[in-house]
């Protein structure tokens, strides 16, 4: 069977959406209306950090139109706080508000116009407190404590350590170590040091987060939301609500894209509580500038040192990193972990001592963004590599391939030995950019590679259904934001079951329907939701050939699926006829159900991750002296994806990987003044536009098959992202000698950089 | 009061607030929900919508300005079951990805092809600086963009 060329896997087949997509059809939360449906408005704190006196709502409250006005003080009635990782975010702040922007007072009301005049009603008496606006205000002596006390835990897996550190703002410490650094680095030939900047950049998915909250008669709850993780979102709700997990529906339409912003519980809570409040469905439907108050990366300063022998041979790597995780924690503690594990990037380190810590601060709450944690790390460490291989006058390119781990070798003690051959990708994307070949003088080339780990221990199930007339149901919680997983989802049922792609359907996540699936995001849905649903389709498979061979008598072995038939020596069955042997009439369906649940392992995270993701980018720039600003002009990025499943989807998600990376390496930063966000809305902050990515841009595949997915596919999407800063700034250093440590590259910051440069010997 | 317009090659009249804007006029009044609402300040293109064949942002466009006018958005950009080039180009090339930017793509690419048949790469991109889209990286947009014009030769 394994044998047998493939039909539909790697082929790249148009999206199974695009049709309703280009129609307009395509239903997104704050397309949908239910009877009786009321629009929320949310009053959020001027301040950054500010007791929260009294709120009144009377005046709100009996405004006509108005079915609902709450704060944080009505909330009894129900556990106000949530967070995977600690429960410290209440739905409305409760006696102080910790950033400005923080939800305080929620409305709901006949219409959007009624809330917000509502809004105007509702009376707050606010103790402005000093704030901790940055990573070294929050870190100094005496600094503004954001949280007083210790929050409960959350519901995270790999979380089940937390350390914070009490009466400071660090919520969580994360160490790592191996061999002995210090020794290695003061016998290393030659060590680099430095301290990198990361800003804190907003997804700007352009749909910001909406949801649509409904309770029924008997006490359940359902939800339209514009979530990654519907089941995630269960578990918090059910436990706010001290509600059974099977009485909560969550129900996710498409998403306009995602990038992270969109996992773990984010307006979902506000929303029900005020569904409740108002008796009544509630529309809640951010806008742009509320996305950037409800979640952002985690910024990030690390201080890394790289030890390295004369003959580039890496030694040791030493990495302190802080990450500013906002004012809440959702599930920064897990970036910072889960970043700093892989801080060594694909190398082969003997010596290593790596310590984080996730530090509160009176900012917009941080969280998950594409890359989740590693970019801020890459950054330093591939930037300290071309420093380093200046100093050893050696080839960036020919360094790192001298350090690259090897395929099947031990990445730490109990995780998943490398599953992919990172030297393929180096060397193609060396050849492709032209490395060995002499640019233009006006022109700098500069390549980064990377190394990411996906989420463990993980769980995700699907069930395949065959149904009476041949065509095919998948059911699977992965949440289509725009990455295709819904193609990929049907090219696989379609592959195993020998059906075309238009017999299958992909149904939508629905936690009352669809099996459950820790999380779309890590990169993680092809790999892990993919093979169960492979394992599904398998499951119905075999059913399939057990009937028609014990009905005509024959071994499973001599049956074949072609084309949506059943295939035995003699004769032919169409999958309806099968199905009609089997059941005696027109109806019935053979259900299939595919688990993939690898469990704790030994490994430093507590689970070994399902597949590493790796990639490399090379980016060739040019820059104006005049004004600083550089432009990327080609830039080619090679991902080991072990089976591109589908082709022209994954080249898509890896050219908006690279061009999104391209806006927190040129473009973007929030920045902050006075403890006031000074650029929360498109019009200040500036995300790629059509004229600012590559003139060329090349995203290719190393296709091995020795991933753990279906068909031998890993994970792809983040790994063309986090090598775009330190392939972009060691092609500026290798044009121009300067070498810039605080993203993003303005045109200000190189301006300043190339006008303090030494004159050139 | 009330305005005439022609929605998707349909006449109409609409009992609107002076104030209304047209996004939601098209959005809530007539259940035409493939013009999205995003950034609210005319950056994104998201909400773009054709009034008398110009590309307009809906979310800042008062409907009454629409009053005696025709409005194409993305529900009548096909004819009847056959799509137009452009929708068949954006499928076809994989410029699709979550969707949200696609009807304001799809329109502002409509409105330039009628001003300039034959554009070149460097036209597309200038055209498109007032469509953002996060998920695609752009270049199959553009491409998408340029087969649709070839097409149409």
């Amino acid at each position: 069977m394994s044998a047998r060329p493939l039909r539909v896997v790697g082929q790249p087949v148009p999206r199974v959406d695009a049709l309703e997509k280009v129609t307009g059809r395509a239903r997104y939360v704050t397309d949908l209306t239910v009877s009786g449906m009321a629009h929320a408005k949310v009053l959020r704190s001027p301040y950054a950090h500010a007791r929260v006196r009294r709120v009144d709502v009377t005046r709100a409250r009996v405004l006509p139109g108005v079915f609902a006005a709450i704060a944080g003080a009505d909330l009894t009635w129900c556990d106000p706080y949530y967070g995977p990782a600690y429960r410290d975010r209440p739905v409305l702040a409760i006696d102080v508000a910790r950033y400005e922007g923080e939800p305080v007072a929620a409305v709901a009301a006949v219409d959007e116009a009624t809330a917000e005049a509502a809004l105007e009603l509702i009376d707050v008496d606010y103790e402005p407190l000093a704030p901790a606006m940055t990573l070294e205000e929050a870190l100094a002596p005496g600094a503004p404590l954001v949280h007083t006390g210790q929050p409960p835990a959350g519901h995270f897996a790999d979380l089940a350590t937390l350390r914070p550190q009490p009466g400071t703002n660090v919520c969580h410490q994360f160490h790592f170590a191996r061999g002995d650094t210090a020794a290695a680095l003061s016998g290393a030939d030659v060590v680099v040091e430095d301290a990198y900047r990361f800003p804190s950049v907003q997804h700007v998915a352009l749909e910001p987060h909406a949801v649509l909250a409904a309770w029924d008669e008997t006490g359940g709850l359902t939800l339209w939301a514009s979530t990654q993780n519907p089941y995630s979102v269960r578990v918090e709700l059910a436990k706010m609500f001290d509600v059974p997990l099977a009485r909560i529906r969550v129900v996710v339409p498409h998403l306009g894209g995602g990038f992270g912003s969109k996992t773990y519980a984010k307006l979902e809570p506000l929303a029900a509580t005020l569904a409740r409040a108002a008796g009544r469905p509630v529309r809640l439907a951010a806008s742009i500038p509320e996305a950037f108050q409800t979640v952002r990366r985690c910024a990030s300063r690390v201080n890394v040192r790289v030890g390295f022998r004369r003959d580039g041979t890496l030694v040791a790597v030493e990495c302190a990193a802080d990450y500013d995780v906002g004012a809440y924690a959702d599930i920064g503690p897990r970036v910072v972990q889960k970043g700093t594990y892989t801080a060594t990037g694909p190398y082969r380190v003997p010596h290593v001592r790596l310590e984080s810590r996730a530090v509160y601060t009176n900012t917009t709450p941080g969280g998950a963004f594409r890359g989740f944690g590693v970019p801020q790390l890459a950054w330093a460490l591939e930037s300290l590599f071309d420093v380093a291989a200046d100093r050893l006058s050696r080839d960036p390119v020919d360094l790192r391939r001298q350090n690259f781990l090897a395929h099947g070798e031990e990445f730490a003690p109990g995780d998943t030995p490398i599953d992919g051959k990172l030297e393929e990708s180096l060397g193609r994307a060396a050849e492709a950019i032209g490395w060995n070949r002499t640019g233009a003088a006006d022109r700098g080339r500069g390549i980064a590679a990377m190394l990411k780990a996906s989420v463990a221990p993980t769980v995700s199930e699907a069930i395949v259904r065959l149904h009476a007339d041949g065509s095919v149901s998948v059911l699977a919680s992965a949440v289509e934001m725009g990455q295709g997983t819904r193609t990929v989802l049907a090219q696989i049922a379609a592959e195993v079951l020998s059906v075309s792609l238009d017999r299958v359907t992909v149904v939508q996540p629905d936690t009352a329907v669809t099996p459950y699936d820790q999380t779309t995001s890590s990169s993680r849905s092809t790999a892990m939701t993919g093979r169960a649903v492979q394992i599904a389709a398998e499951d119905v498979r075999e059913q399939l050939l057990a009937v028609v061979a014990q009905r005509l008598g024959l071994a499973t072995r001599d049956l074949a699926l072609a084309d949506g038939v059943v295939v035995a020596p003699s004769r032919r069955l169409t999958y309806a006829e099968a199905l009609a042997l089997r059941f005696g009439m027109s109806g019935g369906e053979l259900i299939g159900r595919g688990v993939i649940a690898p469990g704790r392992t030994a490994a430093p995270l507590g689970g070994s991750t399902p597949f590493w993701e790796m990639a490399v980018g090379a980016a060739e720039v040019s820059v104006d002296e005049e004004t600083g600003a550089v432009r990327v002009e080609r830039y080619v990025s090679v991902a080991d994806v072990g089976r591109a499943i589908n082709p022209l989807t994954l080249e898509g998600q890896d050219e908006g990987g690279v061009v999104q990376g391209l806006g927190h390496t040129l473009l973007e930063e929030m920045l902050y003044a006075d403890g006031h966000l000074l650029n929360g809305t498109l019009l200040v902050y500036r995300v790629p536009r059509a004229d600012d990515a590559p003139s060329e841009l090349e995203c290719r595949f190393v296709e091995n098959a020795d991933g753990s997915g279906p068909f031998g596919a890993k994970g792809a999407g983040e790994g063309s992202l986090i090598p775009v800063s330190p392939a972009v700034a060691n092609a500026l250093a290798r044009l121009t000698g300067v070498r810039l440590r605080d993203l993003p590259l303005t045109p200000e910051r190189v301006w300043r950089a190339l006008r303090a440069r030494p004159p050139r010997a | 009061m009330k305005i005439r317009v022609i929605v998707n090659g349909r006449a109409r009249e609409l009992e609107i607030d002076a104030h209304a804007l047209l996004l939601d006029v098209l959005r809530d009044g007539l259940d035409l929900k493939g013009a999205k609402r995003s950034c609210d300040m005319q950056v994104c293109g998201a909400c773009t919508v054709l009034v008398d064949g110009l590309a307009v942002s809906a979310c800042t466009y008062l409907a009454l300005e629409a009053d005696g006018r025709s409005v194409l958005t993305v529900e009548g950009l096909a004819d009847g079951e056959s799509l137009h080039p452009l929708q068949r180009a954006f499928i076809d090339a994989g410029a699709v990805q979550c969707g949200f930017c696609t009807s304001g793509m799809l329109l502002t690419a409509r409105a330039m092809l009628a001003e300039n048949a034959k554009p070149t790469r460097a036209d597309v991109l200038h055209y498109l600086r007032g469509s953002l889209c996060r998920c695609t990286g752009y270049r199959k947009i553009v491409d998408a963009v340029l087969a649709a014009a070839e097409n149409a030769r």
